[in-house]
């Protein structure tokens, strides 16, 4: 459904991305993860045919970016990072006109304009000029405006930033249910969201394209079993040094959880040594009242490739 | 080029004259002070039965002509500036609408709410026609001239719209522009008259080309002129869009 192939955009001399390729399926939600700066709205643009690329070529629907702009861009509905709305307009107003410049029969604008509507939850500001509109019901209209004429794809550049956590959550379900019928293409740098929302992430940093995996085999190819938390009763010490004395541990720490030895044991990535650590308590006969591992969450995995990538290129 | 799309948006900017006071505003000057220069005309020492009161004036910013000099830049300030402020440019430039098909859409918005300006004068050649019997030819010509300078006003208009996203700036670069064009021929008049440059200077102002179809004398010459300035004009606008895309 989408397709960038070797997409590069230079700002003058500065590279504002770099070789970046990835392709969607249809009715698939895809994350762009990276701190701000890192190419996303850069990479949204050029799909949306917004900014050309320096080099490369974007294909939405069949249609190439450059070659087929009218058509390619008929098929995307855009939400821009800054939410572009007519504030001198009703919500009803903006709306008709949105679908208007995108060709759609009278009749067709009217029946879906009352969709949005309902799946944005806009019902009672219908006839509100824009202007009054707070922020996170102008980012319903924004999203609103993109879904109108039932693009194949949506673009959503941070489509939950600067609004209140209620409507976060409405906004991300709201997002969730447009996967399925529209292929997601969406940004943003706050890590949770992508795993609530997104099939498949791809990180980019520094303008490239870090990784690119769904969230949970990320976190199991990166991290393997790093990390297992150990709940265990008897002498602290003792336990903490039997512990290092593992073969594939690196570090042991101790965290006094509400009156509990917690001990959170580091281990070489991709080895599962939980068996011999359970032995190591049991063989001692101290009791084992908790064991388990921790994945790395997404926010650990964003900080560890992003470092790296710093530590090969120094 | 689709003209549906050409349609939606010269709509929606008509609506947005409406609904905003500046057009109305510049309006009531307009015909405030064009209306006292044709009464100055026709009540003077030598009253004569024509519109040259109203187009000239009795000094240049009283009349038509200027005063739409003056008065496009204000009118045409918003129409791309304001897009590049709120950010809909980006929403324009990535829905399946051609760069030429929103300049057009606005431009002609622009130029309508002028058009309705101009027609609101009707009654001066009316009076002219019950209390006295004036020549036609002078008043269509006039006219059409009038329409003419206009169009060619809010051509530069748009270009310095689409230049910058702050409307202050986009006015007086238009306004630059327009004086410049039509200033032309006093700069030429300073100068050296057997000098090509005079020849060159004095065919590129716009105050040499109304003075003819002014007193009713047709010339498709300067006809010619007046449309190539909005061609060029309107296909720099188109360029500027387009390189809004590249920033």
């Amino acid at each position: 459904m989408i397709e960038a192939r070797g997409l590069t955009k230079f700002y003058g001399d500065f590279p504002a991305i770099e070789d970046v390729s990835f392709a969607a399926e249809p009715g698939e939600v895809i994350g762009f993860l990276g701190p701000n700066g890192a190419g996303k709205t850069t990479t949204m643009r050029i799909i949306t045919g917004f900014t050309p690329p320096t080099a490369g070529t974007a294909v939405v629907a069949g249609h190439d970016v450059q070659e087929e702009p009218l058509d390619a861009r008929a098929s995307i509905g855009y939400l821009p990072e800054t939410v572009p709305l007519y504030t001198d307009m009703t919500v009803r107003e903006y709306l008709h006109y949105m679908g208007e410049l995108r060709g759609m029969s009278k009749p067709r604008i009217r029946a879906r304009v009352d969709d949005v509507f309902e799946l944005c939850r806009l019902e009672e500001y219908t006839d509100s000029l824009v202007s009054k509109l707070s922020k996170g019901y102008r980012q319903r209209v924004g999203i609103a405006q993109a879904i109108l004429h039932e693009p194949p794809v949506l673009v959503l550049d941070e489509p939950t930033i600067g609004i209140d956590p209620r409507q976060v959550v409405e906004t991300r379900q709201i997002i969730r249910g447009l996967g399925g019928d529209h292929t997601v293409i969406l940004s943003t740098h706050i890590l949770p969201e992508v795993s609530m929302v997104c099939d498949r992430v791809l990180i980019i940093h520094e303008g490239r394209i870090v990784v690119m995996d769904t969230a949970e085999r990320l976190s199991a190819r990166l991290g393997g079993v790093s990390r297992v938390v150990m709940d265990v009763r008897g002498p602290r010490d003792q336990i903490q040094r039997a512990l290092a004395a593992v073969d594939g541990v690196a570090e042991v720490t101790l965290s006094d959880a509400g009156g509990r030895q917690q001990f959170v044991v580091e281990c070489a990535p991709s080895r599962d040594i939980r068996v011999e650590l359970a032995r190591a308590v049991a063989d001692q006969g101290w009791g084992l009242v908790e064991l388990r591992a921790m994945g790395l969450s997404l926010e650990e995995i964003f900080l560890r490739l992003t470092t790296e990538d710093e530590e090969t290129a120094a | 080029m689709n003209v549906r799309t050409i349609r939606t948006i010269w709509l929606r900017e008509l609506r947005s004259y409406a609904n905003s006071p500046n057009a109305w505003v510049i309006a009531a000057i307009f015909l405030g002070l064009t209306g006292l220069a044709f009464a100055l005309s026709v009540t003077g020492r030598y009253p004569e039965a024509t519109i040259r009161g109203f187009l000239f004036g009795p000094i240049g910013p009283m009349g038509a002509f200027f005063l739409t000099i003056l008065i496009a830049p204000a009118l045409t300030m918003r129409l791309l500036a304001e897009e590049q402020k709120l950010g809909t440019m980006e929403l324009l430039l990535t829905a399946p609408v051609r760069d030429i098909e929103i300049v057009l859409g606005k431009y002609l918005a622009a130029l309508t709410i002028l058009t309705g300006m101009y027609s609101l004068t009707i009654y001066f050649p009316l009076q002219l026609f019950f209390f006295g019997s004036p020549d036609v030819i002078p008043l269509l010509t006039g006219y059409v001239v009038l329409f003419l300078v206009g169009a060619v006003a809010v051509a530069v208009g748009m270009l310095g719209s689409a230049l910058t996203a702050n409307q202050i700036v986009s006015a007086i670069f238009s306004l630059a522009i327009l004086l410049v064009l039509w200033l032309f021929s006093a700069t030429a008049a300073l100068g050296d008259p057997d000098h090509a440059w005079t020849d060159v200077v004095t065919f590129l102002a716009m105050s040499e080309h109304v003075r003819d179809m002014a007193f009713g004398v047709f010339d498709t010459r300067d006809i010619i002129y007046f449309l190539s300035l909005v061609v060029f004009f309107l296909f720099l606008t188109v360029r500027a869009v387009e390189t809004r895309r590249w920033r």
